[in-house]
């Protein structure tokens, strides 16, 4: 059951390699969106700069934040968070939308 | 119960139901804030959607390298932020005390480096208010008004993400005395873990506000 | 009760000087403030209604000009929305029972929740600060670009009060569902806890997600106000719809904060007077938990007459009808346990079966003015002022009573007398129907609300409902001077004056601090009523099987 995996990996200890990587890995996607932001193409600007911030902070929250490693509550609560803000943002953005 | 029992409240079983609480506590917390700023991006959204023209105008008088600085800064101290966890769970709080250190002073320098951009933008009168002027506009046709709703905007992020940064500086000031303090071990390190959750958090809200204010076309 | 004695030591006499409580960390303690503060805005709120009713006895303006109108139904809406109804349940009972009933010894964090009492407090103190400077004139909602260009009273501070109060709900929040993962008591699982403990974790859902909302929408007025950044203005660019979808975001699903307690508090009254298991358990606790998350999609039905898009209003409209499928859920669990029950009619079943009645008239008014035609033509009119109290008061105050009067016992050791409770909750039963249908009927001719002169035509029931309200403050005012009598000469109540299930009825009335002498094991379901019989219960038929405390093998998430 869900229940009992609250008490888990509690002292997960991540390489220093994992951590080094992950960071070489976010300089180069600050990298990449500053340079992608240069080229004009229109909305997909919007589209790729969102991309990447999604992903580093995907990297931020699964590796430095070790919600890899956590529990199904913890992984939960972190879900809670962004799905609220998704609706929040969604239905608002349906009214402005489709006002005529 | 081993030695760790001497951190342990009376209400909580044992040092493992302490920790689990206060993880999932601090969760819920940036749950929270993920809506408090989540109100902001918004408001964001909805105006950049209304006036994308003047949103553009107004990204265009960011000092890009600036901000771009300041991500890479952020993103380094949280690389010192998570090591400095790590050599706590290693038994090695010697290290964790100096990688603390220099999360403090990334998070100095990324203020110092706002407080410079906020100094110039008051400077060119880009702040909303009664003296706002935009200048000279690279796009004639945009409203200055909407573009004012932009830097409206930029304050209100930056400055709450600004404040967020000095409530985390202080309280990694305080971890970093209590470590040097050799408070905290492999066995018991609860306050530095979810210090550690909140100072990467407030780097994930840059994550986005530099895409979001820096980078429109 | 055999043994007509309190035990020599409980929370209560634990120790006595003011700091001992103003520093406590103690949950039930900490109830016991909430409670005081509580009944004090309750009545300041009260106070404000009873004014602005005897105002519109007469069609003209007479006992108040239409300023001072204005400032009075927003305070009455102000300190009895985010100063008594938000926090009522949870702070109170929450606080109280959440960690008994789980088997802890407190709430997961102790100091955080004093914090949170402190917290309200603060903001309270903002909010009398803000009347007492001349009050506000907005409304409750503080709609934009009124509250923020024209009017004249002080927004800034009451805004203030709430965003700081709000911090108070969210710690709430956030303690109760940290408790609820971790603090449960080995045995209790999920599906073995009450459904007043499945409330409160849903109640915390919308706290903890809704509420930095509401925190940032009201910064957001206060910085408009004091800077003019513009997000609201529309003469600016800003777009005050931007503000509604911000405000109603949280404050729609604050309804359901108010609500869900309620509904937590009759899951537990309705088993216990009728002697039945709660019928269809797992459909009341997951019907909480869609509730709270449901009522996140509906905001837009506050909108549907102001400007927003047509499709818009229409999903909203789908959303907020959706909404009454596990609210109905609820009601029809309650009425199957009732059915075949041995029911006693004691205060607290008086309670929860009018607030079955009056919120299934509240929620049945709610689908009327979910449908988008319906309320264009009651939009605005004392139509909604009438089906929101109809859930508010008839629903989360009769709840918050009901609650009160069950567990009052438990709270002081003391029984309160049956009789007056009885015909007090008869009274505030006839009071509110007296001053709330006759709104119904004014707001579908057309009244519109926040206006201190109306019709002649009008006049007859708005009469009637001035009249009911007089009736509805006389029956509060009764169990506040009851209650009180009972602290000092109720009958002692016992461990489990009711026979009733759940482990805080295992503990002495009142608990001792940290609420058990001995952690105890879960063996059983909620509401594990024996079968239909005469024969009374006895004392201790949850814990037959005490184990040490090295034994037992610690289980939680």
């Amino acid at each position: 059951m869900a229940d009992n995996s609250l008490r888990f990996t509690s002292h997960h200890i991540v390489p220093v390699k994992t951590y080094t990587l992950v960071f070489i890995a976010l300089l180069v996607l600050l990298a990449l969106t500053v340079l992608a932001a240069r080229i004009e193409h229109g909305v997909l600007n919007l589209v790729v700069g969102l991309s990447i911030a999604v992903t580093k902070a995907a990297l931020i929250v699964l590796y430095f934040m070790h919600l890899r490693y956590n529990s199904f509550v913890v992984r939960m609560v972190a879900m809670a968070g962004v799905l609220w803000l998704a609706i929040l943002i969604t239905i608002t953005m349906a009214d402005y939308l489709t006002r005529s | 119960m081993s030695t760790a029992n001497t951190h342990v409240a009376h209400h909580y079983d044992d040092a493992e139901q302490q920790f689990d609480a206060a993880r999932l506590g601090m969760w819920i917390f940036l749950a929270t804030e993920v809506m408090f700023f989540g109100g902001m991006f918004t408001g964001y959204t909805t105006c950049r959607f209304m006036y994308p023209a003047a949103f553009a105008e107004g990204s265009s008088h960011m000092q890009l390298l600036a901000g771009t600085l300041n991500t890479a800064v952020l993103l380094l101290s949280s690389l010192t932020m998570a090591l400095a966890v790590r050599s706590v769970q290693v038994n090695r709080p010697a290290v964790a005390v100096r990688l603390l250190m220099v999360t403090l002073v990334l998070g100095f320098v990324f203020l110092g480096i706002k407080g410079y951009e906020y100094a110039t933008k008051f400077a060119e009168h880009h702040v909303p208010g009664a003296a706002f002027s935009l200048g000279e506009a690279h796009n004639p046709a945009v409203n200055p008004q909407h573009v004012e709703l932009f830097f409206a905007f930029y304050f209100l992020l930056t400055g709450f993400h600004a404040l967020h940064m000095l409530i985390g500086v202080t309280i990694v000031a305080i971890v970093a005395v209590q470590t040097w303090r050799g408070q905290f071990s492999s066995a018991y390190f609860t306050p530095l873990e979810i210090t550690g959750l909140y100072w990467h958090f407030v780097d994930i809200v840059w994550v986005f506000l530099f895409p979001l204010l820096y980078l429109i076309h | 009760m055999s043994t007509a004695e309190l035990p020599k030591r409980h929370y209560l006499n634990a120790n006595y000087n003011v700091w001992s409580w103003l520093l406590t960390t103690d949950h039930k303690r900490i109830a016991i403030l909430y409670m005081i503060s509580l009944t004090f805005f309750f009545f300041v709120g009260g106070v404000a209604a009873i004014l602005f009713r005897l105002e519109l006895m007469t069609p003209q303006g007479d006992l108040v000009i239409s300023e001072t109108y204005n400032r009075l139904f927003t305070l009455h809406g102000v300190v009895m929305v985010f100063f008594f109804l938000i926090p009522s349940i949870p702070a109170v009972l929450g606080n109280f029972l959440l960690p008994m009933m789980i088997g802890a010894r407190d709430l997961a964090f102790p100091k955080l929740n004093l914090l949170s009492w402190y917290l309200f407090m603060a903001g309270g103190l903002l909010a009398i600060a803000a009347i007492i400077g001349g009050g506000v004139d907005t409304g409750w909602t503080f709609y934009t670009p009124y509250s923020t260009t024209y009017a004249n009273s002080q927004v800034m501070a009451m805004a203030l009060g709430i965003f700081v109060a709000g911090f108070s709900s969210i710690l709430t929040g956030l303690n109760f569902i940290v408790t609820t993962h971790t603090m449960r008591a080995p045995g209790m699982t999920w599906f073995r806890m009450p459904l007043f403990v499945w409330g409160q974790y849903a109640t915390s859902i919308i706290f903890v997600l809704g509420t930095p909302v509401l925190a940032i929408t009201l910064a957001l007025i206060a910085l408009e106000r004091g800077l003019g950044i513009g997000i609201f203005d529309p003469r600016l660019g800003g777009d005050p719809l931007l503000f509604q979808h911000l405000f109603w975001f949280y404050s729609h699903p604050a309804v359901y904060i108010m609500v869900l307690p309620t509904m937590a508090v009759i899951s537990e009254i309705v088993p216990c007077f009728a002697r039945k298991r709660i019928f269809g358990y797992r459909f009341v606790a997951f019907s909480s938990v869609a509730i709270a998350v449901l009522s996140f999609l509906v905001w837009g039905h506050h909108m549907f007459v102001s400007g927003q898009s047509l499709y818009a209003g229409l999903v909203f409209s789908f959303f907020s009808m959706l909404v009454a499928v596990p609210s109905a859920i609820k009601v029809f669990n309650w009425t199957a346990t009732l059915y075949k029950g041995s029911i006693s009619l004691d205060t607290p079943m008086l309670y929860a079966l009018g607030f079955i009645g009056l919120f299934t008239i509240g929620g049945l008014t709610g689908v009327f003015l979910a449908t988008t035609a319906i309320d264009v033509h009651v939009h605005d009119t004392y139509f909604i002022v009438a089906h929101f109290h109809y859930i508010m008061v008839g629903g989360a105050v009769m709840g918050y009573l009901g609650g009160i009067h069950f567990w009052w016992p438990k709270m002081t050791g003391r029984m309160y007398p049956e009789m007056w409770g009885r015909v007090s909750a008869v009274i505030i039963f006839i009071g509110f129907n007296l001053t709330f249908f006759p709104q119904f009927i004014l707001g579908y001719l057309g009244m519109p609300r926040r206006y201190h002169v109306y019709a002649e035509e009008f006049q007859v029931l708005n009469v009637m409902s001035s009249a009911g309200a007089s009736i509805l403050g006389f029956g509060y005012l009764i169990p506040l001077v009851y209650l009180l009598w009972s602290l000092k000469y109720g009958r002692i109540a016992g461990p489990n004056p009711w026979g009733a299930k759940g482990l805080e009825w295992m503990t002495p009335s009142p608990p001792p601090t940290f609420n058990f002498d001995e952690t105890p094991i879960v063996t059983e379901e909620a509401y594990a009523y024996p079968p239909l019989s005469d024969e009374p219960l006895p004392d201790d038929f949850l814990s037959d099987v005490p184990v040490a405390d090295e034994q037992r093998e610690p289980l939680r998430s």
